[in-house]
């Protein structure tokens, strides 16, 4: 029988101890490294409710291909195959260019670059986190994924892995106000860090001196350093330049090369153990 | 019996978390109401003995996971949220549909402050009156998920 005034625990005893174990629970996820194994199985615990809500949408997909025409299929595949066309002879002329790269390295005596693993990722579409920009896809540690790895799409790095399920993984998008990604100029090797600031379409360089060689439209490519990206992938083009002499710093903001807000195939890739070195 | 009670509550929180994370259109994300939050409301109104704290807690942390905020930040929020309902259910279920939705719409603010004050501290985001949206449609949310809830309840006699 249930009693209407039964003895429990009262709700100002629960309280503190629901409040208690958060601010454990936060400390600990904010400021504890490693615990992989308990990460990794608190993240595959809700990879299922993930799918779930991941599958309206792809019902909503599927039926949106169904519903193409034969006029438009045609188009598409026609532009793709132009495009791998394209692509097939830069490719003809990339192996050319490694080889004669390699061969140059080691007249120079330096160490061979070898290609990076990579895998390619889907961007499951739910809904993240409305304080940082992440997206989720559908890989996880069974792949061999692991944190801190390189996300990049078609145009240009996306963002780094954070946490790891084992069916499903966070990438932490460039733009975050949390991310920061060590960058150099193209055009004149200046290494710089440009960070995120919260907006999906804008990118801030951090503590730049006024008399930075820097312009706009330069192309800022991954440095290497950091141990995050391998070296060479686009990042963002410099859109703003303020130069305020009576500022510590210039102000230069640059807008990311990789469509953020419509990222929908992603490659994961693995670091070279030699350029870890 | 009581484990069929538990499983149909279970049930309707499982559907919030997967309205929770349905991807929206980008111009409609901003105003997504808190539908796990107001399930948890509901439950700590109407059956206080079942769903209170503890529950809260657990939904929380599985919201955490399931959105890549800070592990125990929705645990802590949805926690205090849960007390005051449940420490004032027998107040507020007196209230008439219009103003138990307006005291909604004050613990749903009570709720995005200590959200946005914690990721303040967590991971340096500034204040921007968009976050509070999802109060106003939270507040027209309620009218719904109440009734929904109630016509849920009283069909599988859920006690």
């Amino acid at each position: 029988m249930k009693l209407m005034f039964e003895k429990t625990v009262s709700l100002q005893l629960r309280l503190f101890v629901a409040v208690l174990l958060s601010i454990v629970l936060i400390f600990g996820d904010k400021y504890t490294q490693g615990g992989e194994n308990i990460r990794t199985s608190l993240n595959t615990l809700v990879s299922p409710l993930i799918y779930v809500a991941n599958l309206p949408y792809e019902i909503f997909s599927l039926s949106a291909k169904s519903l193409h025409t034969r006029e438009q299929l045609l188009s598409e595949n026609e532009a793709l195959k132009k495009k791998q066309a394209l692509q097939s002879e830069q490719i003809q002329q990339y192996e050319f260019l490694v080889k004669e790269n390699k061969k140059l390295r080691a007249l120079l005596g330096s160490s061979a670059k070898h290609p990076n693993r990579k895998i390619i990722a889907q961007v499951l579409s739910v809904h993240s986190n409305p304080y940082s920009h992440q997206v989720v896809i559908n890989r996880g540690a069974n792949d061999g994924l692991s944190e801190n790895q390189a996300v990049i799409d078609d145009m240009g790095v996306v963002g780094q892995l954070t946490k790891v399920g084992s069916t499903t993984s966070r990438v932490l998008l460039i733009t975050d106000n949390t991310h920061a990604t060590p960058v150099r100029i193209l055009r004149n090797d200046v290494r710089t860090v440009v960070e995120g600031i919260g907006k999906i379409d804008v990118l801030k360089l951090s503590h730049v001196p006024h008399s930075l060689d820097v312009r706009i439209g330069d192309v800022l490519v991954t440095s290497g350093l950091g141990g995050t990206f391998p070296e060479g992938y686009p990042v963002a083009v410099i859109t703003e330049i303020t130069r305020d002499e009576g500022q510590p710093f210039s102000q230069v903001f640059a807008e990311p090369i990789a469509q953020l807000d419509r990222i929908r195939l992603l490659v994961v890739l693995w670091l070279n153990q030699l350029e870890l070195i | 019996m009581i484990n069929r009670q538990m499983l149909l509550i279970a049930v309707s929180i499982f559907f919030a978390l997967v309205m929770a994370l349905m991807p929206l259109p980008f111009s409609l994300e901003p105003f997504r109401p808190d539908w796990v939050l107001l399930v948890l409301m509901y439950w700590s109104l109407a059956l206080p003995h079942r769903l209170n704290i503890g529950t809260a807690w657990v939904v929380g942390l599985l919201i955490d996971l399931a959105t890549g905020s800070s592990l125990g930040v929705n645990s802590l929020t949805y926690s205090v949220c849960i007390f005051v309902t449940a420490s004032n259910f027998q107040k507020i279920r007196n209230f008439s549909l219009w103003q138990q939705s307006l005291l909604i719409g004050l613990f749903l603010t009570l709720y995005h402050l200590m959200q946005f004050w914690l990721n303040h501290f967590l991971l340096g985001v500034y204040f921007s009156p968009h976050y509070l949206w999802p109060v106003l449609t939270g507040m027209l949310s309620w009218i719904w998920v109440f009734l929904l809830l109630r016509k849920y309840r009283r069909h599988f006699r859920i006690r």
